[in-house]
């Protein structure tokens, strides 16, 4: 089985280095097809190591080498294949295949095509240590590594202002929390020695609740940049500005959710720490309401997707915080499905509209785009969360498990937010692919995708469909791992009642959605109706002037700030210093410099000056040391 | 009479070498800075000389011979050097001799 480990986290890393041979010469569609094989093989791999785990095989642990051993510390290159990592090599692996064999035709006319291929295997290497690691250090390696990479890809299209604006946004905000993540695992090697997660999970018990509350805060801390939680969730949205399939896959599917990872990997923590649990949970269910209500109105396609992310993070946070780790984990891989379906729906909308992002502009796009029709509309039921798709068993869990822990404000918020997921996500397909074709007006003649990347999104379809099927066989893959309990409510009644009450609520949030945007009264806004000058509207547009507050609030002051500390500490006392060096060197170069006459004479006169000169220094000196005894007596009778 | 002991001889030799090292830094002829050069040596020569003869120890004296041996090399070297460049330039004064200047 180690070998299969290795071909998982070793063959996007091959792919990334051998796509990066290429990147200075023009595209190769070969670069694209090797490293889509290469992702296939690790894909293949995890295949085989998921099916070896489900027939009850042991975990395999391998120790590759060692990393770090100075004195008590001792951190080893260790990878793990549990339940857990399973199911995250399974998602990263399966999603990442199908983006390669799609960017192969969505960066077809890219100058950077092999560059795109490199960076993008490099994401899935990194990714898979973040996974496997059976450490905190190699998480944290693979963390930082996704993190790079993310930043590479956003700014992909670096001649672009914003994006390299997007690019810096999102990595500066992951420093600010990997910082908290990074004392996170201070505190756990201080406390416990070691940061195998074996070895720190057992000492966990044995320590007290409030250190365990600020080791989990700090490590939740790192999972709230990662994951884009409040406050830290505005990068998510301007990282839309990188290519669509780095959106589904790095911005939808995998690393966003490495948080929501992060937390369950340490759920031996926070079952210890329900106060923190609760306070994650309630964090995540007000992440889900107020990141669906800023989707409601935006008008960029990827941009309404992103915050239907963030939504769907929040409700993975709070299934996490309550203790039900196994339903976040299962979300996230439902989610991951249906959410890169999406995004990759999206892109080839963009590629048929020449990358106009505004659904308004759109409409009507069913007839020529059959098959993206029927792949977002399938995705968005899904998102949704209707019976029988993947997002109704994984969501529908997640209200149960909040309904059964008896956290009804969390329950009520997470199915309100359901009702907007569903609005949403249907006033967007409504908008592209309904209704009248206003992108006649803008002179527009949108196509289907090439085949090859419909069918390479097969895959996602099919599980968006039938990954609801793999509920029980999941749950008693992560039983033993995640100590996972079903949650029972104890009526029957209460439990149909509220399940079809959520698929009423939901369709006819749908059906509401459809009716107010499949209609040929629906033109391009221009600012000048009445909803779009109402309050609520421009709140929400806004993103709740939180983009405009910490410009205003934090970028500005620290800005200005920073130009006191360059003009008066940095110019005055650093550059001044160093330039005072500098110039007296210079100085005494330039006066000394007449010495060198290039006569006999005078610098004989010289060398006598500087031997009589050490002589005399000589002299004094050993007379000092002959009676320094007298000179310190003398010296204390001054009082010095 | 005053007997002459070790002391005058250092003092002899401490004048031949202040001697010597004014003509050292104010000869501007090369050949006289030649002279200056052998009067230093051998001022330390009578040095040497009269603190093994103090000593009774021989070593000072044969060092003193090694001096004389390295002066006599070093005048035939330098004045070699000397001749070639009366040659080529036809005075031997310091002032001319200047190309070194910084």
């Amino acid at each position: 089985m180690e070998k299969y480990l290795y071909i998982a986290l070793f063959a996007p890393l091959v792919s990334s280095l051998f796509s990066a041979l290429f990147t200075a010469t023009p595209k190769k569609t070969f670069t694209g097809i090797v490293a889509s094989l290469l992702i296939f093989s690790a894909f293949a791999s995890s295949t085989v190591l998921l099916m070896y785990i489900l027939n009850g095989g042991e975990p395999v642990h391998v120790e590759m080498m060692t990393w770090m051993a100075t004195g008590d510390l001792y951190i080893p290159f260790g990878f793990v294949v549990d339940q857990i990592s399973v199911t995250m090599m399974m998602v990263v692996t399966l999603v990442s295949t199908v983006v390669h064999i799609y960017s192969i035709g969505y960066m077809d006319h890219d100058k950077g095509f092999n560059r795109f291929f490199s960076y993008l295997s490099a994401f899935v290497f990194s990714m898979m240590i973040l996974v496997m690691s059976d450490n905190y250090a190699g998480l944290f390696i693979g963390w930082e590594g996704v993190g790079l990479c993310s930043w590479l890809l956003i700014g992909f299209w670096f001649h672009k202002e914003s994006a390299t604006w997007a690019a810096n946004e999102a990595f500066i905000m992951n420093r600010i929390a990997d910082l908290g993540m990074l004392v996170g695992i201070f505190l756990i090697y201080w406390n416990t020695g070691t940061l195998q997660y074996e070895g720190s999970f057992e000492a966990f018990a044995h320590l007290d609740t409030e250190t365990l509350s600020w080791i989990g805060i700090f490590l939740f801390i790192g999972a709230m940049g990662k994951s884009a939680q409040f406050p830290l969730h505005t990068w998510l949205a301007d990282a839309m500005e990188g290519p669509t399939p780095v959106s589904a896959l790095i911005h939808a599917a995998t690393m966003v959710t490495a948080g929501v990872y992060l937390v369950v990997r340490s759920n031996e923590l926070y079952s210890l720490i329900p106060h923190v649990g609760l306070f994650i949970a309630s964090l995540g269910a007000f992440v889900a309401l107020f990141a669906a209500s800023m989707a409601l109105v935006n008008r960029d396609m990827k941009r309404v997707i992103a915050y239907s992310t963030l939504s769907q993070l929040g409700y993975m946070f709070a299934a996490a915080g309550l203790g039900a780790y196994w339903v976040a984990l299962f979300h996230l891989m439902a989610h991951a499905f249906f959410k890169a379906l999406l995004f990759l729906g999206a892109g080839n909308v963009m590629h048929a509209m020449d990358s106009e992002l505004d659904p308004f502009k759109m409409g009507g796009l069913k007839k020529v785009m059959k098959w993206t029709y029927i792949m977002m509309t399938l995705a968005s039921v899904a998102l949704a969360g209707i019976f029988p798709l993947a997002g109704f068993f994984s969501k529908d869990t997640i209200l149960e498990a909040a309904f059964a822990e008896h956290h009804f404000i969390i329950y009520s918020v997470l199915l309100f937010t359901a009702g907007l997921t569903a609005f949403y996500s249907f006033r967007l397909t409504a908008l592209i692919f309904e209704g009248e074709e206003r992108y006649k007006l803008f002179g527009i003649h949108p196509h289907e995708a090439y085949k090859f990347m419909l069918v390479g999104m097969s895959p996602l379809l099919i599980l968006a469909i039938i990954a609801g099927a793999f509920r029980t066989t999941f749950f008693e893959m992560v039983e033993e791992l995640l100590s996972a309990v079903e949650y029972h409510i104890h009526s029957e009644v209460t439990l149909w009642i509220m399940t079809i009450g959520t698929q009423a609520f939901v369709v006819l949030a749908i059906i509401f959605a459809y009716k107010k945007y499949n209609n040929s009264r629906i033109s391009v806004p221009d600012g000048t109706s009445k909803m779009e000058n109402s309050f609520a509207y421009k709140l929400l547009i806004n993103q709740y002037y939180i983009p405009y507050a910490y410009d205003k609030y934090l970028v500005a002051p620290y800005r200005e700030l920073s130009d006191i500390f360059w003009t008066h500490i940095d110019m005055k006392i650093v550059d001044a210093s160093v330039d005072g060096i500098a110039g007296i060197v210079y100085g005494t170069g330039e006066k000394t410099r007449t010495m060198q006459s290039g006569n006999l004479s005078t610098m004989l006169t010289w060398m006598v000056a500087g031997t009589l000169g050490m002589l005399s220094l000589a002299v004094v000196f050993g007379l000092a040391v002959r009676y320094s005894g007298e000179i310190l007596a003398i010296l204390s009778g001054l009082g010095v | 009479m005053m007997e002459i002991g070790l002391n005058h001889y250092l003092v002899l030799s401490t004048i031949l070498f202040a001697i010597g090292l004014v003509g050292v830094m104010r000869r501007k002829n090369l050949l006289l800075l030649f002279f200056a050069t052998e009067i230093l040596l051998n001022s330390v020569n009578i040095a040497f000389a009269a603190i093994s003869h103090f000593y009774g120890d021989l070593t000072g004296q044969m060092f003193a011979f090694f001096v004389i041996a390295i002066a006599a090399s070093e005048v035939a070297v330098g004045l070699g050097l000397l001749i070639v460049w009366h040659k080529r330039h036809g005075n031997i004064d310091l002032d001319n001799l200047a190309t070194m200047k910084g």
